[in-house]
């Protein structure tokens, strides 16, 4: 309990950002987990829930949640229709009343678990971002197989060669940043996308802001559908030719 | 510089370097089994490099952690979850 205290007391606050579109089954989980991992370390936090008008009825299943967390822990920040990724955050991050910003997949597969170890990172380097990879370390996948493996590496050696980007995950999506990092990248970002994760850390090394890695488990989605498909291989592409192009 | 343009740079000094040497531009008189060897240089290189990428991914291919374990213990937290927010009142 001391210890908690004081973490209370450092004044930092983490907004850990969930952006949901059809997650009804995998929002209590995450959230669950979210609040227990919390509530272990004893960080002082909030949730902020992005729903983009998902059909399955997320939502009300996020009002549930409100009602029994709290409303000062659970925020709800739903959009009347789908409008990506991207812009979710940027509208998240409006109302983040945290000095760091947390932004991770609600479909569980990033784990809360490492959250603590994002915020140990950051406090040893004082980074200005800290970002999970698959890629190195004891970092790892969950549920692919060879050609999704294939691809993953392969896409990422072709990135590391041309952008040298002095990280290891690109693509990943969860991460730990400053706030005013953040919205500094968020304002600078144009693409969408996979390519989106790539850009702001492309654009972070142009503004000279420090990275900081923790290996994390990437567990595939257990419940519902995966959302980008078709050609994103072809759009990935395109992404990362215009960022060699460009930056 | 963008990284194109860093390439670019990087790729015309290396290429004006090889046909400075290779058509003898600068009068310096490399021994026979030096030339023999600049003219194919480039294409060298390129299967060298082209072999270092493909070993590189497939040895990364090859030793990409699966996490057994991780979905393991997240199945078990699933359940875990499940019962007690059921107890709290959710329902799903
Ligand atoms: N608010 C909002 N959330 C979205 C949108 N698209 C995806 N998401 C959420 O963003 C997160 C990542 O999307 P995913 O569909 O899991 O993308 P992915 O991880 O690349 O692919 P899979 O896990 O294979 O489905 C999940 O929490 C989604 O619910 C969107 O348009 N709006
Ligand atoms: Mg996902």
């Amino acid at each position: 309990m001391a210890a908690s205290g004081n973490k209370r007391k450092s004044g930092d606050k983490y907004s850990v950002l969930l952006p949901t579109y059809n997650e009804r089954e995998n929002l209590p989980l995450i959230v669950w987990l979210l609040v227990r991992c919390f509530r272990d370390s004893g960080y002082n936090y909030e949730i902020i829930v992005i729903d983009d008008g998902s059909p399955d009825g997320t939502l009300e299943v996020a009002q549930q949640l409100q009602k029994i967390y709290g409303s000062d822990k659970i925020l709800l920040r739903p959009r009347a229709k789908k409008l990506g990724l991207g812009t979710a955050y940027v509208h998240g991050m409006q109302h983040a009343t945290g000095n760091f910003i947390i932004i991770m997949d609600a479909d569980l597969s990033h784990h809360p678990k490492f959250i603590p170890e994002f915020i140990r990172k950051q406090k040893e380097g004082s980074y200005d971002i800290v970002s999970g990879t698959r890629y190195s370390g004891n970092g790892g996948v969950y549920g692919w197989d060879l050609k999704r493996k294939l691809i993953s590496r392969g896409a990422n050696f072709v990135t590391q060669v041309l952008l040298r980007p002095g990280a290891s995950d690109l693509t990943g999506s969860f991460r730990l940043y400053r706030k005013d990092v953040l919205q500094k990248l968020v304002e600078r970002c144009v693409s969408k996308g996979y390519v989106f994760q790539m850009e702001m850390i492309v654009r972070a090394r142009q503004l000279n802001y420090t990275i900081g890695e923790v290996p994390i488990s990437f567990v595939d989605r257990v419940y519902g559908e995966s959302k980008l498909g078709g050609n994103e291989i072809v759009s990935f592409l395109k992404g990362l030719l215009t960022l060699f192009a460009t930056t | 510089m963008t990284k194109l343009a860093e390439w670019l740079l990087a790729l015309s000094v290396l290429g004006a370097a090889w046909v400075t040497l290779n058509f003898n531009l600068l009068g310096l008189d490399l021994p026979p089994p030096l030339q023999q060897l600049l003219w194919p240089l480039p294409v060298y290189l390129l299967v060298v490099f082209g072999c270092y990428s493909l070993a590189t991914i497939g040895y990364r291919v090859a030793t990409f952690n699966d996490c057994e374990d991780a979905a393991r213990e997240l199945q078990q937290q699933i359940s875990e979850a499940k019962r007690d927010l059921a107890l709290k009142g959710l329902k799903f």
